[in-house]
């Protein structure tokens, strides 16, 4: 499977060196290339110095061609503007977004963006935990 | 009317002032504190500190009752989102986003936004009228029917000085609506006008068949 992941953060590098690892063709896309630094030292995919809110570096990251888009950089918004024209533009099948406001994770929800929300689920974990 | 708009910027703030000026009711949000204390103290209280693309923030500003709500922030992201929540959560009737790549334009208006303003596309356009060689200039785009009225000026030296309209072949559902002479005598076109080099012609195409019009205007 083709993926395309935007921002190589601490989530976005471990998952593209998993995914690489896993035998998956992974193009990790960050503003800074010193976010590079944080991938696996035998990381075989491609490391694209890009913003994934603008089309050119889409597709130079290959979007279109690609089986999945997820969209991890720090910011919501940037993330929930990635993910929709990857999803709506680009066509991309399976886009995955992750958003840390919770409100605005369950309208896009609704309005159909493969969404989570790291807080939310941090949130019932620790209380799982706590009331365990 | 009720107008939302977010981010007190200069685009905002000025924004603001001109609309209260016409007598409508205005608030803006803005993140950062020292700009509200700044738009309030000048324009009176009409800026509250908030994330524009917050529900919480939205919904404390009233949107829901908004006639219309414009986001202006330097961000283009960030305007998607806040217009994107307005519409969809608090129902606002129209929305607008300030750009500032203008390939957003696009994008946005298959997401849902109204109306896209790009203040880059706005100062290109200006600089290009005042660039003699550059032939042909956007006047306006009027975007339910994708048609673009424009302005074609005919080059010295351009093969198509000396022809007819008739002899041109113009793109389809494409009208030629006004020549002006270098002389400044505007006049409507009719078949048999004869292109002058210094001819400004005021025409009106489909929006994607500008640069065919462009073509066969300048002989190229």
């Amino acid at each position: 499977m083709k993926i395309v992941i935007m921002g190589c953060g601490r989530v976005g590098a471990q998952l593209a060196s998993v995914m690489d690892a896993n035998g998956h063709d992974v193009t990790v896309l960050d503003i800074e290339d010193y976010s590079f630094r944080r991938l696996a030292p035998n990381f075989g995919g491609t490391a694209l110095l890009g913003n994934g809110t603008e089309e050119d570096s889409l597709r130079r990251a290959g979007i279109e061609k690609a089986d999945a888009f997820v969209a991890v950089t720090q910011g919501d918004n940037r993330n929930v503007m990635a993910a929709q024209i990857c999803k709506h533009i680009f066509n991309v099948p399976k886009v995955i977004c992750r958003i840390y406001d919770p409100l605005r994770q369950e309208l896009y929800s609704t309005l159909g963006l493969d969404a989570f929300s790291p807080t939310t689920i941090l949130t019932q974990m620790l209380r799982e935990k706590l009331e365990d | 009317m009720y107008i939302v708009i977010i981010g007190g910027g200069q685009v905002g703030y000025y924004l603001a002032k001109a609309l209260l000026d016409e007598g409508h009711e205005v608030l803006v949000v803005e993140r950062d504190a020292r700009r509200v204390e700044f738009i309030n103290n000048e324009l009176g209280s009409v800026c509250i500190r908030g994330d524009g693309c917050e529900t919480a923030t939205l919904a404390e500003v009233g949107t829901e009752r908004a006639d219309l709500l414009i986001a202006v922030t330097a961000r283009d992201e960030g305007n998607l989102v806040a217009c994107q929540v307005a519409k969809h959560r608090f129902n606002a009737p129209r929305t607008i986003a300030r750009l500032s790549n203008p390939s957003n334009e696009a994008i946005f208006k298959k997401l849902g936004i109204d109306v896209t303003v790009s203040s880059t596309n706005i100062i290109l356009e200006n600089i290009k009228q005042e660039v003699p060689t550059h032939s042909l200039t956007h006047l306006l785009y009027l975007r339910d029917k994708g048609m673009e009225v424009v302005d074609i000026k005919i080059q010295p030296g351009s093969s198509t000085i000396g022809k007819t309209i008739k002899e041109l072949s113009l793109p389809p559902d494409t009208i030629l609506s006004l020549v002006i002479s270098k002389e400044r005598k505007p006049k409507v076109p009719t078949a048999t006008t004869v292109l002058q080099a210094g001819d400004q012609i005021i025409a009106v195409t489909p929006a994607e068949l500008e640069e065919a019009l462009r073509a066969s205007l300048s002989g190229g």
